[in-house]
Formats: C-alpha cells, sequence, structure tokens
C-alpha cells in the first residue's frame, strides 16, 4: 500500500532492480527484447522521477519524501531515504540519461543481456547514494555502484580495460574504505554523546565533535569523495576509466558518478564536520584551483578527444569543488547548477564521441577535419555542445560558471582570478578542438562518405540539448528549488561554534556580505 | 553424578552413530551403489541439525559438565554440520573422479565433525583435547584420500607432523595449568584464577601461553601459518572447503570458550602479542595471497588473511568481539565453501584445474556457476551487499568500539589488497578470453545445490543479517 504512494522513493530506486529481474527472464537471442525491456524500466524510472518532482515542495529545505524502516534495529541501522533540493535535480539528471545511455548502446554487440543487467543495476545503486540518509545505507549503495561499472569498464572497454577497470575499483575503494571507518567511528561517538545508536545522518549534523576528531573524520570522508570527483592530484584514474569504457559508461561515468563525489561533500563531508570543512576550505580551493588550470592545460595537449573530454572533467569539476567551498549561496548555487550542467554537456560530448567512433573507429583528433560537409547535423551538434562546455552566455555553462566565481571572488579573489583563467583555457582547447574536427578542409576522404546522425542518434541528442538550452536561459525553477535546501546546508556550516582563527576569517567575510 | 545426563550428547552421538553406519553399510554396497552413502551421511547431518534447533535455549551438561550444551555449543555445531553437508555435496561427483573411496571419505568427515562438535561444547581441557585429536586425525587422513595424487600425500604428511607440533604445545600448555590449579575443569580453572595464587604463576602464565600458541597452529594464524599454503593446496578441492571452514571455526570456537572466556584474566597480558599477530596475519597472508598463480593457493592464503580479521574480534574481547567473532565465522563458512564448490567443479577425469588460467572465459560458458563464484569473490574482498561485508562491518566495529580504531583501519587497508586477488578471478572468468585453455566445469546437480545453497547464505546474510546477528549474540553470551 505505502510502497505506492505518490512520488515514493523506494519505488524509485526499485523500479531498475525489476528491470534487471526481468531482463533475466528474456532469452539471450532476443536483443530487441532485451533492449526494450531496459528501455522500457529506466523510463519507468524517470516518470517515476518527474512525478517525485512535482510532489517536491519548493518552499522547504528540509528532507522531503521521507522514508523510514529499521534494518538492524540492535545496531540503529535503518533503511532512510529522503530528497532535498540539493539531491532532487541529481536524480533527476540520473533517470534522465539512462534511457539515453541505454539508446547509445545499441553498438554494442557481445553479451548484450549481461550489459543492460549491469545498467540497471548500476542505475539503483547510484539513485540510492543520491537518496540514502542513513551512513550505513548510503555506504552499501556507493559500494554496490562499483561493481556494474568495473564489469562495463571490464567486460565491454578498449584494449587496456581490465587495467583501467581495476585501476577504478582500486582507487575508489582506497578511499571508500577510510571513509567506512570513519562512519563506523562517527557512530560510536555518537552513541556515546547521546546515548542514542543510530546511523542517521540528519541527527549527525546536530553532533559537535571537538575539532581534532573532526579533522580525522573529515579527512577520511574527503579523500573518499575527493577520488570520485576527482579532486587534483587524486584524478589519474579518470582518464583511463573513461577512455576505456564504452560510450554508455563513458557517460554515466562523467555525468553520474563524478557527481557522486561532490555530492558527498555537499551532504555528508561538509555538513558533519563544518569546523573541519572551513579549515581544509584554503586547501581544498587551492587544489580545486590547480586541478581547474592543470586540467584545461592536459585536456589542451590530447591527441584523443575523448581523453580530451576526461580532462576537461576534471578542469570543469574543479569549479563545482570551488562553488562548493566558499561557503555561500552563491557559490553553492553555482557548484550543484554547475553539476547538472557538466553532467549534460560532457554527457553529450562523450555520447558523441561514442557517434562518430562507431562511424570512424577512431578518436585521434588528426584523423578528422572538414566534418562540416559531410555531417552537418553531427558539427552542429557538437558545435552547440562544446559552447555550453565552455560556458557562453545563454547556454547552461555560463550561469554555473558566472554564479562559482561570483561567489568565490568575494572570498578569495586571487584564488578565483586564477580560476577564470582556467574559463578562458577551457574556450582555447574546446575551440582549438572543434577547429580541426569539424572546419578546415577534408584532409582523410575516409571522412567524405562518413552517414550523418540517424534518428535514434537525433532522438538521443536532442533532449540533452533541449536542456542544455532550457537551463542556460531559464535557470530560475531550479534555483529556486535548490535554495531552500542550500540555505539550511550553509547555516549548518557557518554557526558551528568556535572556528580557529583562520576559519573565522573565512566565515566573517561571507556574513559581513549579508550572507547572500 | 550418578546418573548421567546423556541429552548434552545427543548431537555429536547422532553424527557419530551416522559415521558408524556408513562405515559399516559400505562393506555390504556394490561399487555403483556407494552414492547412497552420501545421502545417508546428509541425512544424518540433517538430524542433527533439526536436534540442535529442537534443543536451541538448553543450558545443560554432561558428565560433571565437562561437555556443556548451551546455545554456543549448539550455534557452532550448526556451522559444522552446515559445512558438511555442504562439503558432501560439493564432493560426490569429486570423490569418484578422484577414485576416492567413498565410504571412508563420507564416514572421516562425519567423524571430524564429531571431534568439532565436542571441542565446541568441552568445558574440560581433557574433552577439548579429544574432540581436537578426533578431529585432527580424521581430517589428516582426508587430506591424504586421494592416493593417486603425489601432492595429496605430501600434503598429509605435513599436515601430520605439523599437526603432532601444535598437539604437543597444547598438551604441554594443558598439563602446566593443570600443574598450576590442579584441575582441567575450566569452571574450576576460572575459578581458581580469583582467588590469590599459591603456585608459581609462571607455570599458570606458561601455560596458557603455550594454549595461545596451539590456538594460533590450528587457525593458522601468522607466524604458525606456515602448513596452510601446501597442505590446503595438496588436499582434495572439497577437503580444503572443509578445512578452512570447519576445522577453523572449531578452532576458533575453542579458543573462544577457553582463552577468551574462562581465562579472560589473561587478556591483557595476551594482548601485545595478539595485536600484533593479527596485525601480521592480516598482512602476510594477503600480501603473499596476491603473488599466487593457483587459485586454490590464493584461497590458502587468503583464509590465512581471514584468521586475521577474526583476531581482531578476538582483541575486541568479550564484551564486544564476542558476536562479531560468531557472526563472521557464519558468513565466512557459506561464502567459503561455496568458492570452494566451484574450484572443485573444475576437476575432470585427468586434473583438477585450479590456476586462474582455469578460470579463463568461463563467465559466459557456465553463467550461473561463474556469476556465484564472482559473488563468493566479492563477498570475500568486502563489497556491500554481501555476507562479507556485513562480517567485516561487524568485526570493524567491534574494534571501534573496543577503542582499537587502528585495528580497524589496518583492516580496512588489507581489505583493500584483498579486492586485488579476488577481482583477479573475476577477471578470469569475465575479461579475459578462454577458448581451449578453460576447462568445461562439470554439471554436477549436487554440487549445483552446494553452490546455490551458499550464494543463498551469501546473499541473505548481506542483506538480511537481522536475524542472524541476534542469534550469534544470543549464542556468545549464552557462555557461563
Amino acid at each position: 500500500m505505502l510502497a505506492f504512494a505518490s512520488g515514493n522513493l523506494t519505488l524509485l530506486l526499485a523500479v531498475p532492480v525489476i528491470g534487471a529481474a526481468v531482463l533475466m527472464l528474456i532469452p539471450r537471442r532476443n536483443t530487441q527484447g532485451l533492449f526494450a525491456c531496459a528501455l522500457v524500466f529506466t523510463s519507468l524510472a524517470f516518470l517515476w522521477s518527474l512525478n517525485i518532482l512535482f510532489q517536491f515542495d519548493a518552499t522547504q529545505g528540509e528532507m522531503q519524501l521521507v522514508e523510514r524502516v529499521p534494518w538492524m534495529r540492535f545496531y540503529g541501522i535503518q533503511y532512510l531515504v529522503g530528497i532535498d533540493g540539493i539531491s532532487l535535480f541529481l536524480v533527476l539528471l540520473t533517470t534522465f540519461l539512462m534511457p539515453i545511455a541505454i539508446l547509445a548502446s545499441w553498438s554494442v554487440q557481445a553479451r548484450i543481456k549481461e550489459y543492460l543487467f549491469f545498467m540497471l543495476v548500476l542505475e539503483t545503486g547510484m539513485l540510492g547514494a543520491f537518496v540514502a540518509l542513513d551512513l550505513f545505507l548510503f555506504y552499501v549503495f556507493w559500494e554496490v555502484m562499483l561493481v556494474p561499472m568495473y564489469f562495463l569498464i571490464g567486460v565491454w572497454g578498449g584494449t587496456r580495460r581490465i587495467y583501467a577497470a581495476i585501476k577504478f575499483v582500486l582507487y575508489t575503494m582506497a578511499g571508500s574504505l577510510l571513509m567506512l571507518v570513519a562512519i563506523i567511528y562517527l557512530a560510536t561517538r555518537h552513541a556515546q554523546l547521546t546515548q542514542v545508536l543510530t546511523f542517521d545522518v540528519l541527527q549527525f549534523y546536530n553532533l559537535q565533535l571537538p575539532f581534532h576528531e573532526q579533522v580525522w573524520l573529515f579527512l577520511a570522508f574527503a579523500l573518499s569523495f575527493a577520488i570520485k570527483v576527482p579532486l587534483f592530484p587524486f584524478h589519474t584514474w579518470l582518464p583511463d576509466a573513461h577512455v576505456e569504457a564504452p560510450t554508455a559508461g563513458s557517460v554515466i561515468l562523467a555525468a553520474i558518478l563524478l557527481k557522486l563525489g561532490t555530492y558527498g561533500f555537499v551532504r555528508f563531508a561538509i555538513p558533519l564536520f563544518p569546523a573541519a570543512a572551513l579549515a581544509a576550505a584554503p586547501i581544498i580551493i587551492a587544489l580545486a584551483v590547480v586541478g581547474i588550470i592543470y586540467g584545461a592545460l592536459v585536456a589542451m595537449m590530447q591527441p584523443d578527444i575523448k581523453k580530451l573530454v576526461a580532462y576537461s572533467s576534471v578542469s570543469h569539476l574543479g569549479f563545482v569543488m570551488l562553488g562548493l567551498f566558499v561557503f555561500n549561496l552563491q557559490g553553492t548555487q553555482g557548484g550543484i547548477y554547475q553539476m547538472l550542467n557538466h553532467g549534460l554537456s560532457t554527457g553529450a560530448l562523450f555520447l558523441l564521441v561514442g557517434m562518430i567512433y562507431d562511424r570512424r573507429h577512431t578518436r585521434i583528433i588528426e584523423d578528422f577535419g572538414g566534418l562540416w560537409k559531410p555531417l552537418p547535423i553531427f558539427s552542429a551538434l557538437l558545435l552547440v555542445v562544446t559552447f555550453s562546455s565552455i560556458g557562453l552566455p545563454g547556454l547552461n555553462g555560463f550561469v554555473g560558471e558566472f554564479l562559482i566565481l561570483l561567489g568565490a571572488f568575494r572570498v578569495t579573489p586571487v584564488w578565483t582570478a586564477a580560476a577564470a583563467t582556467g574559463v578562458i583555457l577551457g574556450a582555447i582547447y574546446m575551440l582549438w578542438m572543434l577547429r580541426r574536427v569539424i572546419f578546415g578542409p577534408i584532409s582523410h576522404s575516409e571522412n567524405q562518405t562518413l552517414q550523418d546522425l540517424n534518428g535514434r542518434e537525433i532522438l538521443i541528442l536532442a533532449p540533452v540539448v533541449a536542456l542544455i538550452v532550457l537551463l542556460g536561459i531559464y535557470p530560475q525553477p531550479f534555483l529556486s528549488r535548490m535554495t531552500p535546501s542550500i540555505d539550511l546546508a550553509l547555516k549548518r556550516v557557518l554557526t558551528v561554534q568556535g572556528p580557529p582563527a583562520t576559519v573565522s576569517h573565512l566565515a566573517d567575510r561571507n556574513t559581513s556580505h549579508g550572507g547572500r | 553424578m550418578a546418573d548421567v545426563n546423556l541429552l548434552p550428547l545427543l548431537p555429536a552421538t547422532q553424527v557419530l552413530l551416522t559415521a558408524l553406519v556408513v562405515m559399516l553399510l559400505d562393506l555390504f554396497l556394490k561399487e555403483k551403489e556407494k552414492g547412497l552413502l552420501a545421502w545417508l551421511s546428509l541425512l544424518g547431518l540433517a538430524l542433527c541439525g533439526v536436534e540442535t534447533v529442537l534443543l536451541w535455549g538448553s543450558q545443560d551438561g554432561a558428565f560433571g559438565d565437562t561437555l556443556l550444551l548451551d546455545n554456543f555449543a549448539l550455534f557452532f555445531t550448526q556451522i559444522f554440520v552446515g559445512a558438511a553437508a555442504l562439503t558432501i555435496l560439493a564432493s560426490i561427483h569429486y570423490v569418484r573422479d578422484a577414485k576416492i573411496y567413498e565410504g571412508e571419505f563420507y564416514a572421516l568427515i562425519l567423524f571430524a565433525t564429531v571431534g568439532m562438535i565436542v571441542m565446541a561444547a568441552a568445558n574440560d581441557l581433557i574433552v577439548f583435547f579429544l574432540g581436537l585429536e578426533t578431529m585432527s586425525v580424521a581430517v589428516y587422513v582426508l587430506t591424504g584420500m586421494w592416493r593417486s595424487n603425489s601432492r595429496s600425500s605430501e600434503a598429509a604428511m605435513k599436515y601430520f607432523l605439523m599437526g603432532a607440533f601444535a598437539t604437543g604445545f597444547l598438551l604441554y600448555g594443558i598439563a602446566l595449568i593443570y600443574g598450576a590449579t590442579g584441575s582441567t575443569h575450566l569452571s574450576e580453572i576460572s575459578a581458581s584464577l580469583l582467588e590469590p595464587m599459591t603456585e608459581s604463576p609462571l607455570y599458570l602464565a606458561g601455560g596458557v601461553l603455550l594454549l595461545w600458541v596451539g590456538f594460533a597452529f590450528k587457525v593458522g594464524a601468522v607466524p604458525f601459518h606456515f602448513w596452510i599454503p601446501d597442505v590446503y593446496e595438496g588436499a582434495p578441492t572439497p577437503v580444503t572447503g572443509f578445512m578452512s571452514v570447519a576445522v577453523k571455526a572449531a578452532a576458533f570456537a575453542a579458543w573462544a570458550r577457553i582463552l577468551m572466556h574462562k581465562l579472560s584474566p589473561f587478556d591483557s597480558d595476551l594482548a601485545g602479542p595478539l595485536w600484533l599477530m593479527a596485525i601480521a596475519t592480516m598482512t602476510l597472508g594477503n600480501l603473499l595471497a596476491l603473488s599466487q598463480p593457483s587459485v586454490k593457493r590464493m584461497l590458502a592464503y587468503s583464509s590465512i588473511a581471514h584468521a586475521g580479521y577474526l583476531l581482531i574480534a578476538l582483541i575486541a574481547g568479550e564484551e564486544w568481539g564476542g558476536p562479531p567473532l560468531l557472526f563472521y565465522l557464519v558468513t565466512y563458512t557459506v561464502m567459503t565453501a561455496g568458492a570452494f564448490a566451484v574450484l572443485a567443479s573444475l576437476m575432470d577425469e585427468n586434473s583438477a584445474g585450479e590456476n586462474y588460467s582455469d578460470f579463463a572465459g568461463l563467465g559466459f560458458k557456465r553463467p550461473f556457476l561463474a556469476a556465484a563464484m564472482a559473488l563468493f569473490m566479492l563477498s570475500l574482498a568486502g563489497f556491500p551487499p554481501l555476507a562479507g561485508f556485513t562480517g567485516k562491518f561487524y568485526i570493524f566495529r567491534s574494534a571501534v568500539l573496543a577503542g582499537h580504531t587502528n585495528l580497524a583501519v589496518i583492516g580496512v587497508l588489507n581489505s583493500l589488497l584483498s579486492v586485488i586477488y579476488y577481482l583477479r578471478v573475476i577477471v578470469a572468468m569475465y575479461m579475459e578470453e578462454g577458448g581451449v585453455k578453460g576447462k568445461s566445469f562439470r554439471q554436477s546437480p549436487y554440487l549445483y545445490i552446494a553452490v546455490a545453497l551458499s550464494l543463498l547464505g551469501t546473499v541473505y546474510l548481506g542483506v538480511i543479517p537481522a536475524k542472524a546477528l541476534e542469534w550469534s549474540r544470543i549464542s556468545f553470551f549464552a557462555l557461563d
């Protein structure tokens, strides 16, 4: 009864798993049926998430649609899910991109059943991590995501797929296992201080741990999330994983999995350990800005388009981190907005790269040139998506980057100025790539006879591009739903008791500007 | 003392009688009909399992309380019976292919189970020793039962020598404790610990230390682990599974009851060495497992590493570490028994496939067995929501609760190391092309049952562990 209440999150989590179970019943030979099944269930999940969007009360910053069921009562572990303005759009982004990723997997030939099975399990894992409010539950979902992604890269990936898959798993686990100890420690301390045994994040928010304990716990959480983001210098797994993953894998990896890292900071690392987060802010801001510039410079030198896009992710997520760690409304808004933007534009870029790879079986920039003539639709879409990635006004990237820089400038003008050069560098490498791929004369005769995008491929890209434009010209409905939750999250950080000297300095600057 | 209460003996006697019937019947059955023996053994084990359920909650003792019937003993009896049943299911085809005498094989598994049941129930050092020897002798023979295979004989020899060595330590330790306290009865020993020491305390301390070394031998803790890789590799694969699961559980059962519970005043003295031992066991086990070309040997080293995780629970002490220890042993039993069952299925008429290359490409040839193996590996590596994760979670939690956060950190870093080699099996099964090299799995329905049961347990204990956790808590705190 309860499970079918309108806007129910458990149902959202269940839909992909049910899809995976149905998939098992379809014969292996029936590839059309397998694809149709995966498509139907991911679309159902998307429709249900739209229903959640309508149920969502935009004026409230607190957790909504909360469901709470005891799981391991004696240990205080519960099944606890809920959604707020921060996770709402990330959930929507996930459900929106999954049918697209399935559609983009048409070129997968071998072992389609297993492939789609892992895609569906992956969706539940990601959605679960976005809505889990019990730290134990969150950790379970966080690790559950790893396994399907490991298989997607390792089985359906490129030539160095095994290396990339193992590297991906080991890097991610290295961080998350320490987070597990931190979770256990946090729950233990909470039980000691309040006599309540729980893993409920909302209750942990009220815990005021001494500064030195916060620092250790923050480090454990932050390492786990920083690897996922990836924050410089923990990014080295990313190019390998991206380049070797199949197209849909890259799309999901870039668009959603990386967001779990930044989401982890907003939801867990920062509000749970505010004093430590404030103290660590200068270091993280510095690493973010280094990542922005470093990612851009390395991207510029890449001969492979996919690698170029992968490094551009390092750069773009540096912006997100910068926005999140200046602790004011604009910065955080921009950071979260930019998560969506990066999901859309980088997702679309990987889709486009995949499409051209299916035709030419190469991703080397040198092998292209002059694609504008044989592939006008492809080139037009690539142009729009690239502009979105650069942050051209009128498209989504501009709103996010502008808000981040606005927020950051009030706190740390010097680092902000450095980060702004990243915007310029971004424009340089992206436009340079565009010039070498779609403009100029056709230097390779193979390119002359390429087929332009077909109906399916246009259908895949059209909604993404539509959203890119929508988020660019009309950000208000998105921002207004985020704002109450962000206000609440910031209040938790900035009302921290007795911060050390360096921290109060940062907090003062924000509050003296009125907080908004 | 006049009327002997036989009820506490029921589970052990049940299995013992089954073993005797199996041995006798073996003489009268034709070669083709010997499959019956396996079913008879399973029936006996199932009856024993039913008895443990019916006797659940009793607090009873026999022979002047030297053999106890409490939830702790019953809990471990259930583990032993389950492990023995899974082993028998997985060996039905294996023993035929390896031309191992079926009657003796099943009877010995049952004898070993009897010994384990006595070990877990023993409240007296001599009774414990009887159980230990019953188990050990049976397992020595089981190790060498593949007589046409020279490695099997070598393993049996090695195991026997090393085991005899460990026995010597234990016996000497028991003698010293008897000398110091005047009793082998654990209740009397622990009572005499509370009184001011009259005899030289060195005897007692020496006895406890020797006992400790003997236990460390049996569970394969570093630096007493040297016998494990060769013995595990040489033994017939189902026997290896049985050893790494049930023998280890029996040793930990005795360790928990004798050292952790009854001799708990020595906990603080042993804490330092135990701490070092846990770290060395985990780390060395994992590091050596990394470099093994054979999956069977890898599993042998990984069982050393798992003994290290279990030692963490022992360090955490009775209050925090007891229930996680029991729970971890259950989770370890299901996932390891399953993994060895899959490994046993690689056996064909000529040779036993046990290298990574033998697994190549199996993911898509035998989807069910390979998927099960993948889940066992992920569970052993500690991925949620599988049994191995919940087990580790509660062990690490006990370490944090007991104030040993550093041990938890070392433990999780070790888990990370273990991910590397467990994933290699998955890499071989799913990501490498098999072609001619990959062996075809044996299509034994019994083995499938064993794998399916283990898989069920692995997933169940990972997703809904609440009942089993409660169960292990009640069992541990039933110790008086």
